[in-house]
C-alpha cells in the first residue's frame, strides 16, 4: 500500500520499453492486468499450476502469477496481446477454445511450441502442453490446432 | 468505475471478429491438407463398417463421423471432425465443409442444406480480448471479501473485530443489512444469504468486507474472529444420523423419491440369478478455469449485478427476494463466462447478493472475485453418492428385476439436491428393459458445504453403479459383458422404469456394437492376455459402459419453466436473438446463430447475439440440463417464424425477402421495435406425473456406449487411459466441431472423476482446495478421445437436435472401472480409482 515502498521497474513489454512503479509484493500478473490493463493473461489458480497466466519471459513461457514484477527489471515480457489473430485460424477451426479462460495461456505455449519444432524430437505435443490446464476441450481441439498448423509430421502425442 | 456503454462488441460472423466467414481463406473451409485428412478418416470409418458387417449385428446406417482414429489402422491418423457432415451447403455462406461436389454426390438425397458457423467469439477468446468479469475496467470500485465461520455446525455467539486494521476504512455488512428475507431464493429457502446466529458448514458466510485495496481486504478478513458454540456435525451421509446430529425433521432427509414398476420383490424371489453390489462415487469440483466473480452497483435506484453465471434469472429472483425489490428494480448482466459445468448454476445468486449488499451499503460499485482456494472451498460440488443394486436375471441373462437404492450427500442446504436426486434415480436403471424395477432414493443433509449441480446432475453417479454392476453381473452369470447388455438393451415399444414407452427408431444395439468395434474390444482382450502374462509391471484391460441421458428438464420441468425467447428485427435488416441462455464455452451463441440463419435463410453475419442483460432479454430458462440447443434452440426457430408472421410473411419466405421486409417495416414504423416471440409448448404425447413418478421423464434421450482401454503400472498403482472411444446418438449434430468438443471435454472430465479427482474432507470442508493437490487431467494424462455420432433427428428439437452437454459425463467412470477390473481383477466399485485406492483394492484381492 504505502507508496514509499514502491520500486521503479523498467522492462520491455510487447516490444516497447516501459517504466512503472510497483509494490514489492505485486505479481507480474497483477501489474499487467490491473495497472496496465493487459487483461489477456488470466488468474486461474495463483500458484503456477494452470498456466492461464502464461507470458513470455525473454521469449520463454512463464507463469506470471509466480513472478514478482520487480524481478523482471531489464527483461523482455510478451503477452497474449502481442499475438496476431491471423496466427490462430487453425486453433479456431480445430475447436481449441471453448470457454476461453485457459485459452490465452494455451495460445502462448502453443505459439512458442510452433516456433521451436526441435522440441518435438524429444517430446510429444501432449507433454509440451501439459502445463496449461483446460477444463472444456479434453485437449484434442488444442492438440489438433497445433499439429494442423505445423508442417512437420510428428507424433501426435498418443499415450501408448 | 468507468461504466462501459457497450462492453463487448456485438459478435457476428464475418463482422467484428476479423474473420470474414465468406472469405475463401476462411480456415473452416479447410485446405487441401484437411481434405486429405478427411479422406483418410472417412476411409477409416468405412473400414470399420466393413468390419462391423462381420458381426451379427446390423451395420449402423447413420454413421456420421469418427474422430481421432487410432485403433483402426496401425498408425494414428489425423483427426477429422468434419463440420457437420456430408450435406450440400449451397446456401451456406460460411459452410465449414470443403469440397462441395463430393458432398453433393454423397448425400444428394438429403434435403436440408445448412449453415455451419465457426465459434463466433473464438478469435476474441484466442487473442485474449474477451473481457471476463475480472477484466472489466474498474476505477472507483471496492473489492469485496467474505468472512466465513470455519466451524461445521454451531450457534454463532460473537463476532470479534480485531485491531490489525483501521475499521473506519472498511464497509462491513452482516445479516442485519439485508433489506428482505435472509434467504437465498431457490427450490427451498433454507440457505441464509449471511449466517445470522447459526452455522451449518465450514464456509458459511457471516460478514462481508469492502475496501479499495484487495490486500487490505485480506488483512481485514484475517482480523475477524467468529466465536461459535460448536454442536455435533453430521459428516457421513452413508450413516444414519444420531439424535444429536438431527437438524431437519427427524431424519435429516432433504428428499425421498421412489420409482416403482411391477413387483420387484416377487421377481427377485423367482429369479434364476440374483446379483448384489454396492457402489460409491466421490464429490467432484468443477474447476471452471475462470473463478466465480461478480460486480454490483446501484444505478438510478436499480441494483445491477454483472458477472460470471449460467442462469441470469436465478440471480434476478434471488435479488428480488432478499433485497425486497420488484423486477424493475434489479438487473442482471452476464459477463463472458469461463466455464460453468453446473458450478455457476445456483452459486452466482449467493455471490450477487453479497456484492449487491456491499454496493448498497458502500454506495459504490463492489467487485468480488474469488481466488481458487476460496472458490473450491465455498462453492458447490458434485454430490457424493452410494448406490446398492440387487438384480435378478432369468436363466438366459434377461433382466427380470432391479432393486436400486441411491443415497446422495446433499450437504448443509437443500440447493438443487431434490432435482439432482430425481435425475439420478430416473437414470439409475439405465437403458435396459426390465419389467420389475424398484428404485429408492434419498438426499441427506450433512454439515458439508452444499453440493449442487454438476454436469450430469446425479446421472453419472447412478450410471456408474449400474454399468459397473452390469460387468459384475456378467462375470457372475458367465455371460460376455457386451452380450449381456445386448440382450437387455431397451427396444422400441418397451418401457423404462417410469413406464415411458421408448419409440424413437434409434438402433441402440448399433451404438453398442460400434463402440466395441471401434475400440477393437475382442482383439484387445486377446492381446491383453498375452501382454499381461509377459509384462512384469504393466497390466492392460478394456471395458465399456452403455448409457442414456435424458435431455431437457426432468418431468414437468419444461412446462413449469414456460421459457420465452424473442428475436428483434433491426432497421438495418439484421436479426438479434434475445435470450437468457448463456454462452459459457459450450457454444450457445454459435448454435443459436446457426439455427436462426438457417431458419430465416439469411447469412450468419446478419444475426446478432450478445451476453444476456435481463433488462433486454426474456427468461428462456436456465442454461442447464442439456436443454439449450434442443429446447431453447427450438424457440429460436419459432420466434423467427413469429417475426415473419409479424411482417405478413409465410414461413417459406427466406433470405433477402426477410431482411428487405424488416427494413421496409422500419421505414414505415420509424422509432418502433419489431419483435418475434415464442414460448415453450409441450410437445404432444408427453405426460408426467410428479406424484407417482410415472410417465415420460424426458422428451427424449441420448444413447451412448463408451469404451476405454487402460494400463496400470503395478509399481506405482497408477492407471491411465490409453484409448477411449465415445459413440453416441444425439439426434442431429448441429455443429460438428462444437459437438465433438462437448463430448471430448465431458469425457476428459469423466476420466478425471474416474481416476484423479478426489476431494479430501475435513469437518465437511474441502482440504485440498487448490490445483496443486486437487488433480485434473492435463493433456499428457489423456489419450486422443475418439468420437462418433450416430444421427436420428428428434422431431421436437431445433433442427432435429437432442441435448448433448451432460451425456459424456456419464460413461467414462464405469467404462474405466470396468477396464481396471478387467486388467487386474479387482472389484473396482469406488471412484476415483486413485493409486492409493487401487493399491488397497489389490491388497484386498490378494490377501
Amino acid at each position: 500500500m504505502p507508496d514509499s515502498n514502491n520500486i521503479n521497474v523498467e522492462f520491455t513489454l510487447n516490444g516497447n520499453p516501459i517504466s512503472i512503479d510497483v509494490a514489492p509484493r505485486d505479481r507480474l500478473l497483477d501489474t499487467l492486468r490491473y495497472a496496465l490493463d493487459l487483461t489477456g493473461a488470466k488468474e486461474g489458480c495463483g500458484e503456477g499450476e494452470c498456466g492461464a497466466c502464461t507470458v513470455y519471459l525473454d521469449g520463454v513461457p512463464a507463469n506470471s502469477c509466480l513472478i514478482p514484477t520487480y524481478q523482471v527489471s531489464g527483461r523482455a515480457i510478451d503477452t497474449i496481446e502481442s499475438i496476431p489473430a491471423d496466427a490462430l485460424s487453425d486453433m479456431l477451426a480445430s475447436g481449441a477454445t471453448q470457454c476461453g479462460a485457459c485459452t490465452p495461456g494455451v495460445v502462448m505455449t502453443a505459439c512458442w511450441l510452433k516456433r521451436h519444432p526441435e522440441l518435438l524430437k524429444t517430446h510429444t505435443v501432449r507433454e509440451l502442453m501439459a502445463g496449461n490446464l483446460c477444463r472444456c476441450t479434453g485437449y484434442d481441439g488444442i492438440i489438433d490446432g497445433i499439429t494442423d498448423g505445423c508442417q512437420s509430421n510428428y507424433d501426435r502425442g498418443n499415450a501408448s | 468505475m468507468r461504466r462501459i456503454e457497450r462492453d463487448y462488441p456485438i459478435a457476428s460472423v464475418g463482422g467484428d471478429i476479423g474473420l470474414p466467414a465468406d472469405d475463401p481463406e476462411c480456415p473452416a473451409r479447410g485446405n487441401t491438407e484437411r481434405t486429405e485428412f478427411g479422406r483418410v478418416a472417412m476411409g477409416a470409418v468405412l473400414d470399420m463398417l466393413e468390419e462391423a458387417k462381420d458381426l451379427d449385428s446390423p451395420t449402423p446406417r447413420w454413421v456420421q463421423s469418427i474422430g481421432n482414429q487410432r485403433g483402426v489402422g496401425s498408425q494414428p491418423t489425423s483427426t477429422l471432425m468434419h463440420c457437420p457432415d456430408e450435406r450440400p451447403s449451397a446456401r451456406s455462406p460460411s459452410s465449414c465443409k470443403p469440397d462441395a461436389s463430393r458432398r453433393q454426390s454423397k448425400r444428394a438425397d438429403q434435403p436440408a442444406p445448412e449453415v455451419c458457423v465457426q465459434r463466433l467469439e473464438g478469435i476474441s477468446k484466442l487473442t485474449g480480448r474477451e473481457r471476463y468479469v475480472d477484466d472489466l475496467p474498474f476505477d472507483d470500485a471496492l473489492w469485496g471479501m467474505t468472512v466465513r465461520t470455519r466451524v461445521p455446525r454451531g450457534r454463532i455467539r460473537q463476532i470479534k473485530f480485531g485491531s490489525a486494521v483501521d475499521w473506519a476504512e472498511f464497509v462491513v455488512v452482516d445479516h442485519r443489512d439485508i433489506p428482505g428475507p435472509n434467504e437465498v431464493f431457490l427450490i427451498e429457502r433454507d440457505q441464509p444469504v449471511l449466517a445470522a446466529d447459526y452455522t451449518r458448514h465450514m464456509h458459511e458466510p457471516v460478514v462481508l468486507i469492502a475496501h479499495p485495496d484487495r490486500e487490505m481486504c485480506r488483512r481485514a478478513v484475517a482480523d475477524v474472529q467468529i466465536i461459535v458454540d460448536e454442536e455435533p456435525p453430521a459428516l457421513d451421509y452413508r450413516l444414519p444420523a444420531g439424535p444429536e446430529q438431527i437438524q431437519r425433521n427427524n431424519d435429516n432427509l432433504f428428499k425421498v423419491l421412489k420409482i416403482e414398476k411391477g413387483n420387484t420383490e416377487r421377481a427377485l424371489e423367482q429369479a434364476a440369478h440374483v446379483v448384489e453390489g454396492l457402489y460409491e462415487t466421490g464429490a467432484q469440483e468443477h474447476v471452471y478455469i475462470e473463478n466465480q466473480g461478480m460486480i454490483a452497483w446501484v444505478e438510478d435506484g436499480v441494483v445491477v449485478t454483472k458477472g460470471s453465471m449460467q442462469c441470469p434469472y436465478y440471480v434476478v429472483n434471488a435479488l428480488k427476494h432478499a433485497l425486497n425489490r420488484d423486477e424493475s428494480q434489479v438487473r442482471v448482466i452476464q459477463t463472458p463466462t469461463g466455464g460453468g459445468f453446473g458450478g455457476k448454476e445456483d452459486y452466482p445468486s449467493n455471490l450477487a447478493l453479497h456484492a449487491a449488499l456491499l454496493a448498497l451499503k458502500a454506495n459504490r460499485p463492489v467487485k468480488i472475485i474469488y481466488d481458487r482456494p476460496e472458490d473450491m472451498a465455498a462453492t458447490t460440488k458434485r454430490h457424493p453418492a452410494q448406490t446398492r443394486h440387487r438384480t435378478g436375471f432369468d436363466s438366459d441373462g434377461k433382466l427380470v428385476a432391479q432393486h436400486i437404492d441411491v443415497t446422495m450427500d446433499g450437504g448443509a442446504y437443500v440447493t438443487l439436491s431434490p432435482v439432482v436426486l430425481s435425475r439420478g434415480i430416473i437414470h439409475a436403471a439405465g437403458p435396459y428393459a426390465c419389467d420389475n424395477v424398484l428404485i429408492d432414493g434419498r438426499a441427506v443433509l450433512t454439515n458439508a458445504v452444499p453440493f449442487g449441480a454438476f454436469r450430469g446432475f446425479g446421472a453419472p453417479q447412478t450410471l456408474f453403479a449400474l454399468e459397473r454392476h452390469m460387468d459384475v453381473c456378467a462375470a457372475q452369470l458367465g455371460i460376455d459383458p457386451i452380450e449381456l447388455r445386448r440382450i437387455n438393451l431397451i427396444r422400441d415399444g418397451q418401457t423404462t422404469a417410469t413406464g415411458q414407452v421408448i419409440n424413437d427408431g434409434t438402433d441402440r444395439t448399433a451404438v453398442l456394437d460400434q463402440a466395441a468395434q471401434a475400440i477393437r474390444f475382442r482383439e484387445k482382450q486377446r492381446a491383453h492376455e498375452s501382454f499381461n502374462a509377459t509384462e512384469p509391471y504393466l497390466r492392460r484391460g478394456v471395458g465399456l459402459a452403455c448409457f442414456w441421458h435424458g435431455a431437457g428438464f426432468t418431468g414437468s420441468g419444461e412446462v413449469a419453466l414456460k421459457s420465452r425467447l424473442r428475436v428483434q428485427g433491426h432497421a438495418d435488416g439484421r436479426v438479434e436473438i434475445l435470450s437468457s441462455s448463456t454462452e459459457m464455452g459450450q457454444g450457445t451463441w454459435t448454435v443459436f446463430t446457426q439455427i436462426a440463419a438457417e431458419h430465416l435463410g439469411i447469412a450468419p453475419a446478419d444475426i446478432i447475439i450478445t451476453t444476456p442483460d435481463t433488462s433486454r432479454v426474456p427468461n428462456s430458462g436456465p442454461t442447464v440440463a442439456s436443454r439449450t440447443a434442443m429446447v431453447v434452440g427450438r424457440l429460436v426457430e419459432r420466434a423467427c417464424d413469429d417475426l415473419r408472421q409479424s411482417l405478413g410473411l409465410d414461413n417459406a419466405t427466406r433470405g433477402e425477402a426477410v431482411t428487405a421486409a424488416i427494413r421496409a417495416w422500419h421505414n414505415t414504423n420509424a422509432d418502433q421495435s419489431l419483435f418475434g416471440e415464442a414460448q415453450y409448448e409441450k410437445p404432444p404425447g408427453i405426460n408426467w406425473d410428479d406424484d407417482t413418478y410415472e410417465g415420460d421423464a424426458y422428451g427424449t434421450y441420448g444413447w451412448a456406449t463408451y469404451a476405454a482401454e487402460v494400463e496400470i503400472d503395478l509399481r506405482t498403482y497408477t492407471a491411465r487411459v490409453i484409448d477411449f472411444v465415445a459413440v453416441q446418438e444425439i439426434g442431429k449434430v448441429l455443429n460438428n466441431t462444437l459437438a465433438r468438443g462437448q463430448i471430448q471435454g465431458g469425457v476428459a472430465q469423466g476420466i478425471g472423476w474416474a481416476l484423479l479427482e478426489e476431494c479430501k474432507w475435513e469437518l465437511g470442508g474441502m482440504k485440498n482446495c487448490q490445483l496443486t493437490n486437487y488433480i485434473i487431467p492435463t493433456s499428457a494424462d489423456l489419450p486422443p478421445i475418439r468420437v462418433a455420432f450416430l444421427e436420428n433427428a428428434y422431431a421436437h428439437g431445433a433442427q432435429g437436435a437432442k441435448g448433448i452437454g451432460e451425456l459424456p459425463m456419464d460413461g467414462p467412470g464405469p467404462a474405466i472401472a470396468n477396464a481396471i477390473a478387467d486388467a487386474i481383477g479387482v472389484h473396482a466399485n469406488i471412484i476415483p480409482l486413485t493409486p492409493e485406492r487401487i493399491m488397497g483394492m489389490m491388497d484386498q484381492t490378494h490377501a
